[in-house]
């Protein structure tokens, strides 16, 4: 009741004030009335009641105002009343607040969305349930250069792991990195399709339930079984439109059959390091992989995930495993089988690769938020120098100290709250392109702004107003602010020490600056150095596509054969065509399979080594159409096929591995899994399978023979490729309705896309550089200008004494560059430190980098030079008579 | 309340702004009043001892008011014109009770003191 009453009372004093003052005044009139009335009736005369009274009542205003300030709110009301002041204050200088908000909008927006990339990509658990059980494993080398190398697994391993692990862990295996053709059905089109093979307990470990239908059972899990498949939630929304009946349905995959038994909820996503975010469809392993895939201990196809039980840890698994892999290599010693083990939690090993770079760019925003305040304060700072001698005043007649300080606050407060909700739409907008531009990306789609992303913008908004505002509020001390009354119009020295603070500033921000330009500098760098690497053939006017012939369909070699050069002979008859191709693996486009090989003419390696090359099909025309060039020998005739395909192609690179001070030419290499001899009957020069990754040696087989299904093709012509990928697919879908076509691309876009991740890296940093500059050169220019201003008189006087301009202009322009410079020293020192942590980033570029660490100078110097510029001549060019006469 | 009034400089102890509350809460125990007639009320009671200024009496009935122990209606006065009236609520009601006990103990601990002087 009396909390009811309470809140009445607020109100009404909050909110009717207008009425609550005039009843008051009702109020004390009564009384005075009343006083009035009984002085009367005590014989006065009416005059001297009144005077009486009034006399006995004491102020009436001065008790209005003690009445009301028992109100509630009555601080409230002066805040109101601060708060209107400093908005009209605000709303008077539209330049200075508009320029405040954007730069606050500019640093909040940066910091809010690379916050809520690393909130929702790095830190969100993964939408599982327990997600923290799960882990992911991989096999791993001791022996291996890299001690963090992350190896899929092979099935054998994999069944020895499960056993062992029974009672600490739940473990499954998945093959993310599969695909299918679907088969034309329905009106629908045929499409190539990501796929991953499982077992069983694949989707039970991560304890996720179907939306339809059921997961696999033990039974389907299995080479005798019947060919089941589980759709994606999305692929059964685009490819069937949701339809509800479809369990117990059948789909073609690679031209059989399989029942689709399930349909997995919509929002579940799988992302390992190896991929699987984009899976369509989910098939057995067991039922997919050939047996002897499944019992091998060298062929790695497959990742393994664990779910620990209460009391396990990784570690725990991760040893216990190794002595299981430990027995599997000491009774397999071939090359090919790995000997340890390495696990990471399924977090890890979604993100790890975006860790460094999302985590460097939060660092860079933060640099540019940083700034961005600093900025702030710094004109907020300015921006009470000039209204020194009214503060000054306010204090002297009894303002109160706090009130000024909460009024500084206030300002800043209302300048970050402003920022903050512009830079929350910033950060909106740019989250919505990253999507768009970066799908590629592992966990993109979990990105979005939520509950705490505000309470972060909230946060950072808090932050800004606090530190601008202490800043601020700090410049304007009491004393100081004093000192402002005592100072006659030609001291200096308050006023210089207030730009010392800013100058301050302004070594913080130049450092800042200093360090993201280098940051910037050399992410660049490194992408100009991707950029024009050369994977080994010219890439323009290249278009690729690939297909793959299914063997239910296409059994015989013979049979593939004829459709190959079917379609070869179609697409080289197409006008404008210069030369068509078919490989099994276009250069930046993928790694393409690896085998151990040995030189027949060689003494025999030790058992189970041997020389790793890329292997590659190609067709006799694939050299020309790619244009890779010859250096010895030839490539393949037109009549090296099939049971004559005993010839082999080398790279340089496979040259030096196998002949070292030989000639090639004539002997022979041997593939060791299945003893294919060839005769080695040319070297071409290498080509890269991917931009980032260091050249491997490479051989080219007949394409035309029974290893090569899945194909490339190439086509080259003198203009406007693309234009071939309609008429191309035409061919092929008029050869085999049935046949998808995937990964139409040039081959420049392919590398583009390679590239993607280092120039996005570069470009966003050297955005946040690039403002970062612009603030600090604008910090500079306004600290000089007002320093310029403030000694006005000073100048005045000395020209009028005889100084000379140039000497002026020196001394300004040095007054101006002598906090850049310090910036620019700790800046270079702090980026030395900082840029080992992007290390891991770089491409062929050291950390500490002359070039870079030069040109980052030159540039900063320039700039500062430029921004102290413009003050300095105007401080030199003063005009001595007006200049005294400013006072 | 001659001794309380401090003429308005600055604001009244906690001590004297107490027991200022403590009589007006026990005036209004019977009946509402307006603040002419609270004033009066304790004037009369205290044997013409006690003379509560305006300054005091005003700030501490907007307080009460706002602190819920008691509400205020405006009606028609003794001398037929408008007037606000206050009434006690129940929260008020039990602070005075609170109150009268606490001054009970406080005024029994001074004239153990200075009765004993």
């Amino acid at each position: 009741m009396r909390l009811v009453e309470q809140i009445r009372m607020a109100f009404l004093s909050l909110f009717r004030r207008g009425q609550a003052s005039t009843r008051l005044d009702d109020e004390l009139r009564y009384h005075l009335d009343r006083q009035i009335a009984e002085n009367i009736s005590a014989g006065m005369s009416p005059e001297d009641a009144r005077a009486a009274a009034l006399r006995q009542f004491g102020n009436p205003a001065l008790l209005r105002d003690q009445t009301r300030s028992t109100w509630t709110g009555a601080s409230l009301d002066s805040l109101v009343r601060d708060l209107r002041y400093v908005l009209r204050s605000l709303l008077h200088s539209p330049a200075f607040t508009l320029i405040a908000v954007f730069i606050i909008a500019l640093g909040i927006g940066a910091n809010v969305a690379l916050f809520t990339l690393v909130h929702r990509v790095l830190l969100n658990p993964l939408p599982y349930p327990e997600p923290n059980q799960l882990v992911s494993i991989y096999e791993h080398e001791s022996s291996g250069t890299n001690p963090h190398a992350y190896m899929p697994i092979d099935a054998g391993s994999f069944s020895e792991w499960k056993r062992a692990a029974q009672g600490f862990a739940e473990m499954a295996i998945v093959s993310p990195f599969q695909g299918y053709s679907v088969s034309a059905e329905g009106g629908k089109l045929p499409e190539m399709i990501e796929a991953a093979m499982c077992s069983w307990n694949f989707l039970p470990v991560l304890g996720v339930n179907p939306a339809l239908g059921r997961t696999f059972g033990p039974a389907d899990d299995s080479p005798s079984a019947e060919a089941s498949v589980i759709l994606s939630g999305a692929f059964w929304q685009r490819r069937y439109a949701g339809d509800p009946n479809i369990i117990g349905k059948q789909i073609w995959l690679n031209a059989k059959p399989y029942t689709v038994i399930g349909v997995l909820p919509q929002s579940f996503v799988y992302s390992g390091a190896f991929g699987g975010n984009t899976v369509q469809v989910w098939t057995a392993i067991a039922h997919e992989f050939p047996p002897s895939l499944m019992t091998a201990f060298n062929d790695h196809e497959a990742i393994a995930i664990a779910r620990l039980s209460s009391g396990t840890s990784l570690d725990a698994l991760v040893s216990r495993l190794r002595g299981v892999q430990r027995q599997i290599k000491s009774g397999h010693p071939e090359a090919g089988v790995h000997d340890s083990v390495i696990g990471r939690s399924l977090l890890d090993d979604a993100v790890q690769d975006y860790k460094t770079p999302l985590y460097a760019l939060l660092a860079a925003t933060g640099c540019v938020l940083l700034i961005a305040s600093m900025n702030v304060a710094s004109l907020l700072v300015a921006r009470i120098a000039s209204r020194r001698k009214e503060l000054a005043i306010r204090v002297a007649l009894g303002g109160g100290w706090l009130r000024i300080m909460r009024e500084r606050l206030l300002e800043s407060l209302l300048l970050s709250a402003a920022g903050g909700a512009i830079g929350l739409a910033f950060a909106a907008g740019a989250l919505q392109w990253l999507v768009k531009t970066r799908h590629d990306m592992n966990r993109i789609e979990d990105i979005h702004i939520g509950a705490i992303e505000i309470g972060f913008v909230i946060v950072a908004v808090l932050a800004t107003a606090f530190f601008a505002g202490l800043i601020s509020a700090w410049s304007s001390k009491l004393r100081t602010v004093l000192s402002g009354l005592q100072d006659s119009a030609r001291t200096l020295s308050s006023s210089r020490s207030r730009a010392g603070l800013r100058r301050t500033l302004l070594v913080l921000e130049v450092s800042l600056t200093v360090v993201l330009l280098v940051g910037a500098g050399l992410l660049l760098k490194s992408f100009q150095r991707l950029r024009s690497t050369d994977i080994g053939v010219p890439v323009d006017n290249v278009l690729t596509l690939h297909f793959g012939l299914p063997e239910a369909r296409y059994k015989t070699a013979v049979e593939r054969m004829a459709f190959f050069e079917n379609v070869l002979s179609r697409v080289r008859a197409l006008p404008g065509v210069q030369s068509a191709g078919l490989a099994s693996a276009v250069p930046g486009q993928g790694y393409g399979g690896d085998d151990l090989v040995s030189v027949v003419e060689h003494p025999p390696l030790p058992k189970g080594t041997g020389l790793d090359l890329q292997i590659r099909g190609a067709d006799p025309g694939y050299f020309a159409a790619i244009q890779l060039p010859i250096i010895r020998g030839r490539v393949f005739t037109a009549d090296e096929r099939l049971d004559r395909a005993n010839v082999v192609v080398i790279s340089q690179k496979a040259a030096e591995m196998c002949f070292p001070g030989e000639d090639p030419i004539g002997k022979h290499i041997k593939i060791n899994v299945d003893n294919t001899v060839g005769e080695v009957i040319g070297v071409v020069r290498d080509t890269r399978w991917n931009i980032n990754e260091p050249v491997m040696g490479q051989m080219y087989w007949p394409l035309f023979s029974e290893r090569w299904v899945n194909v490339a093709l190439v086509v080259r012509s003198p203009a406007n490729v693309s234009a071939f990928a309609m008429p191309i697919q035409k061919i092929i879908g008029g050869l085999d309705p049935d046949l998808p076509v995937s990964g139409i691309s040039t081959l420049r876009e392919s590398i583009a896309k390679s590239t993607v991740d280092s120039q996005f890296d570069s470009l966003l940093v050297l955005a946040f550089a690039v403002i970062a500059l612009v603030l600090a050169a604008a910090g500079l220019y306004g600290v000089l200008t007002y320093l310029v201003t403030q000694r006005t008189s000073e100048l005045g006087i000395r020209i009028a004494l005889g100084a000379r301009r140039e000497q002026l202009l020196r001394t300004v322009l040095f007054d101006g560059i002598r906090p850049a410079l310090l910036g620019l020293f700790v800046g270079l020192a702090g980026s030395a430190a900082a840029v080992r942590l992007i290390r891991s980033m770089l491409y062929q570029t050291e950390p500490l980098d002359p070039a870079v660490f030069a040109s980052v100078t030159v540039l900063l110097l320039a700039v500062a030079t430029l921004a102290c510029l413009l003050p300095a001549w105007r401080a030199s060019r003063l005009d001595p008579i007006k200049a005294l006469r400013t006072e | 309340m001659e001794f309380v009034d401090n003429l308005g400089m600055g604001k009244p102890s906690d001590l004297v702004q107490g027991t200022l509350d403590l009589l007006i809460l026990k005036t209004l125990l019977l009946d509402p009043l307006h603040g002419w007639a609270i004033a009066k009320r304790i004037q009369q009671l205290s044997g013409e001892v006690l003379q509560v200024q305006q300054g005091s009496l005003y700030p501490a009935l907007h307080r009460l008011e706002q602190q819920g122990w008691i509400k205020a209606k405006w009606a028609e006065s003794e001398t037929g014109r408008q007037a606000k009236f206050y009434a006690l609520t129940a929260a008020g009601r039990s602070q005075l009770e609170k109150e009268t006990a606490n001054w009970n103990r406080l005024s029994a601990a001074i004239n153990l003191v200075v009765g004993e002087a």
